[in-house]
């Protein structure tokens, strides 16, 4: 299987203070990878450095099998690297449609079309006229979703779906994960909901103070492993 | 990304610190002896520098500390000439009492002006500080006893009042121009060291802070509006003093005390009290040398204005300081 | 009859102010930034029809249209090459760079044009007027502007919001920091902006150089009227700047008829007055 993103020896700044201490990721096509952390592991800030977002030193993330750390962000996206950003972050004076419009601004080619992201999430068909902070939390994020995976990314990066979200509603938008994967893109998401993230993902990452504290598949990791590799050595003891 | 400042080591431990204090005391002194030993000429010029740090250091504190640009502080130049001719002549105020009344006086019209524009965020604050020096500029060319647009000379008695003499006279007005600049130095220096410099270091970048701490910045922020007006009409007052002449179009220029005193700052440093004593030096230097040539010589500042904002926008001593030039005031207390 | 006569004419020059105030209303709308020398700006258009009209003897009409693509290239090409460096949360650095320019713009002009007071002719069609009853007439060339205002400001209010690349500004304007998520760069889609308010700019600057008496000094007032016809009509909302372009061309027209001095001055008080009233602006859209 070839690698489609690769993170090798990534560190993170902001400023003197160092949120990324060498993180080793990889992912592979057609793969699902959680990554998992406690408030403040540096989660998020590896999502921004992959995105472009937040610029990072050095040559230390490949996609695709180019070298992008360095990359504008708007290039990285064209590459077909994807994300829905935390918090949803539509365009509050942007319809629906003209949000999931918007996301096609690189023109990438393949599968995902508004219609295909209107049969993925049949509600937001009728609102589709409709501005972003008319919708309920979960309508938001499949509008993120769709806005995302209307450049037709090759892999596409979710911070933090459950955030701020009945379960049930959850579990919705967990039911699009396996359609996404049907139509080639790979996924990395964040989840602070363990049991979710075990869940959907084939492979799991759990950070720690800007470290990979524990790497392996769902079915081979015990609780406690996690638990350690969560809270850290101290609690853990 | 820069590595934070170290803290400037305490006198006595570099040798810079003690060149630093030196040259500085030296000024002093040259500039307390100015009357002595320079010439009618040097002595003009050196008048026009003071007032010049005066507003720039006025300028400063508003936009450095408290991050209100405005590029209309000429109404309060104005106005405090304004005031300060009509004091003199028609109140029959002295000279020296007149000056500090039309500052104050000025400090009082700033708190509707202020009330107003503080309605306007950021560089909408900006250009509506403009249009208020605007309406006093059009305001003042409609009182026909202040010359309306044409301007009004200074009774010969009312310059006459101070000395006798013509040199009298000047020396008068260089130790008045020497206490405004020297003042405005000063009264920054200790307001920037006292508990509101702590305060005033820490709102410049919270301008969405909400609830209870947004009003106290606000009205922090209101309070250094204020303070800056009235020494800026104080600078004013003096400014046309000397001249013995306002006109409107003088007296609410927006190149002479806006952007001179903005280029000023910007050039010198933002933020810090050396910067502007070290763009005033530079900018009459460059005077000296370049005035000559009229249009190019204003070009050609506007030119560097923008290239430090390109290449350093801390200015000449924000990136002094950052290559470990020991400050000459200083203002971080020591936490105990 | 003489007070319709007046408000007329203080109509008609609103829709001029609207122009000056479109581009301004653009550029601080997508990307926060506001040019002190956007007045400037509208004075290098009209010394441009100047020459375009007069040394090179071109046709007002493609004068304006050279004049255009002209003021949109640079405009694109300035803000990548320069302005796009100083955009951050710190509003000192866009603000002394195009203070800065403003002065740099102005003395260039006096060093080239010198200080002479220039007008470009419209051929007669300046000095033309359309009788509408009795002693109520409007000059042609005042109507010909307002009639181009609101359509430049009809296209504008178009293309932001039925185009893809309205959309793009629309949405950087929300939120620029995730605008390159979509596959969009910044530092273009700010460039675009600044081209179409150049655009605007030009239009505009062209038509007050055939309507007025225009030097190198007279750009800084021409931002007042902008800023200020942006404010009265309220922020983010396209036909409120046409409304207050004209609130402002009346209070002028007003004030002038009362005496020459009060012309400009009617003007900034009308703008006080309704920062004091209203200080988000008559015709504000509400924020959701």
């Amino acid at each position: 299987m070839t690698k489609l993103l690769e993170t090798q020896d990534l560190k993170a700044f902001y400023g003197d203070f160092q949120a990324l201490f060498g993180v080793d990721i990889a992912v592979d096509e057609g793969e699902t990878v959680a990554i998992i952390g406690a408030n403040g592991a540096g989660k998020s800030t590896l999502l921004r450095s992959l995105t472009g977002l937040h610029p990072v030193p050095g040559q230390s993330i490949g996609f695709c099998g180019t070298a992008i750390s360095g990359l504008a962000a708007n290039r990285i996206h064209q590459l077909g690297l994807a994300m829905v950003p935390e918090g949803r972050r539509l365009f509050p004076s942007l319809s629906v449609e003209e949000n999931l419009k918007i996301g096609a601004s690189g023109r990438r080619k393949g599968p995902w079309s508004l219609d295909e992201v209107y049969r993925l999430f049949p509600a937001l068909l009728e609102r589709k006229r409709h501005g972003g902070s008319e919708l309920s939390g979960g309508q938001q994020q499949m509008v993120a979703i769709g806005r995302a995976l209307m450049s037709n990314p090759k892999l596409l990066l979710c911070d933090e779906l459950s955030l701020g979200l009945a379960p049930k509603i959850v579990r919705e938008i967990y039911a699009a994960v396996p359609l996404i994967r049907e139509r080639g893109t790979s996924l990395v998401v964040i989840e602070q909901d363990i049991a979710q993230a075990l869940k959907v993902a084939d492979r799991v990452y759990c950070l720690q103070e800007g470290r990979v504290s524990l790497e392996g598949e769902p079915a081979d990791l015990t609780r406690d492993e996690i638990a350690k590799a969560y809270l850290g050595t101290e609690e853990a003891a | 990304m820069e590595i934070a400042t170290q803290r400037a080591p305490a006198i006595g431990s570099n040798p810079a610190n003690y060149m630093l204090v030196a040259a500085a005391l030296v000024c002093l002194v040259a500039l307390v002896s100015a009357p002595l030993w320079a010439g009618r000429a040097d002595l003009r010029m050196l008048m026009e520098a003071l007032s010049f740090l005066a507003l720039a250091q006025m300028w400063n504190l508003l936009a450095g500390y408290t991050g209100l640009i405005s590029v209309g502080q000429q109404a309060f130049v104005g106005i405090g000439g304004y005031l300060f001719f009509a004091l003199a002549m028609f109140g029959g105020i002295p000279v020296l009492a007149a000056m500090p009344i039309a500052a104050l006086i000025a400090g009082l019209i700033a708190v509707p002006t202020g009330w107003l524009l503080f309605r306007l965020q950021g560089a909408y604050f900006a250009i509506g500080t403009w249009v208020v020096a605007e309406v006093f500029r059009l305001t003042a060319a409609q009182f026909p006893a202040l010359g309306g647009g044409s301007g009004i000379s200074l009774p010969v008695s009312v310059a006459k009042s101070i000395a006798d003499t013509r040199a009298g006279r000047e020396m008068v007005m260089y130790y008045i121009a020497l206490f405004i600049a020297l003042g405005a130095v000063l009264a920054v220096w200790l307001l920037l060291r006292s508990r509101w410099g702590l305060a005033l270091n820490a709102i410049r970048d919270s301008e969405t802070a909400a609830g209870s701490l947004g009003v106290r910045i606000r009205r922090i922020k209101f309070a250094v509006y204020v303070g800056t007006a009235i020494g800026t009409a104080f600078t004013g007052a003096f400014i046309f003093f000397q001249k013995l002449r306002i006109t409107p179009d003088a007296a609410f220029s927006v190149t002479e005390w806006s952007a001179f005193v903005i280029f000023i700052v910007v050039i010198g440093g933002l933020g810090t009290i050396e910067g502007p004593i070290l763009g005033v030096i530079l900018f009459f230097l460059l005077r000296d040398i370049a005035a000559d040539l009229g249009t190019i010589y204003l070009i050609g500042l506007g030119v560097v204005a923008i290239a430090v904002m390109l290449i350093d926008r801390r200015g000449i001593w924000g990136a002094l300081k950052a290559r470990g030039v020991p400050s000459l005031f200083k203002i971080q207390r020591h936490l105990k | 009859m003489e007070m319709i006569n007046v408000i007329l004419q203080g109509v008609l020059l609103g829709g001029l102010y609207a122009l000056f105030a479109a581009g301004l209303s653009l550029m601080f709308g997508v990307m926060r930034f506001i040019n002190i020398a956007h007045g400037d700006f509208i004075v290098v258009a009209a010394y441009l029809m100047l020459v375009a009209v007069l040394f090179l003897g071109l046709n007002p009409i493609i004068g304006i249209l050279l004049v255009v693509v002209l003021m949109a290239a640079v405009g694109y090409a300035g803000q990548r090459i320069l302005l796009n460096r100083v955009l951050d949360d710190d509003i000192l650095p866009p603000v002394l760079v195009t203070f800065g320019l403003s002065i740099i713009i102005q003395n260039s002009l006096l060093e080239t044009f010198s200080a002479d007071s220039q007008r470009v002719p419209a051929s007669g069609f300046d000095t033309a007027s359309l009788s509408l009853s009795g002693d109520l007439a409007v000059g042609l060339l005042p109507l010909a502007m307002f009639l181009a205002a609101i359509g430049v400001i009809g296209v504008l209010q178009f293309v932001f919001y039925n185009t893809a690349l309205g959309r793009l500004l629309r949405a950087t304007s929300d939120d620029p920091e995730i605008v390159p998520l979509m596959g969009a760069n910044n530092g273009h889609v700010f460039a675009l902006a600044t081209a179409i308010a150049s655009g605007v700019v030009a239009i505009a600057g062209t038509m007050l150089a055939m309507k007025t008496n225009f030097d190198p000094t007279i750009g800084p007032s021409r931002l007042l009227f902008a800023f200020e016809a942006v404010i009265i009509g309220g922020m983010g909302n396209i036909w409120g700047t046409l409304a207050g372009g004209i609130i402002l061309g009346v209070a002028q027209a007003i004030g002038a008829q009362i005496d020459a001095g009060y012309q400009i001055l009617a003007g900034h008080l009308a703008f006080l007055a309704v920062l004091i009233v209203r200080p988000s602006g008559l015709f504000a859209k509400a924020k959701g």
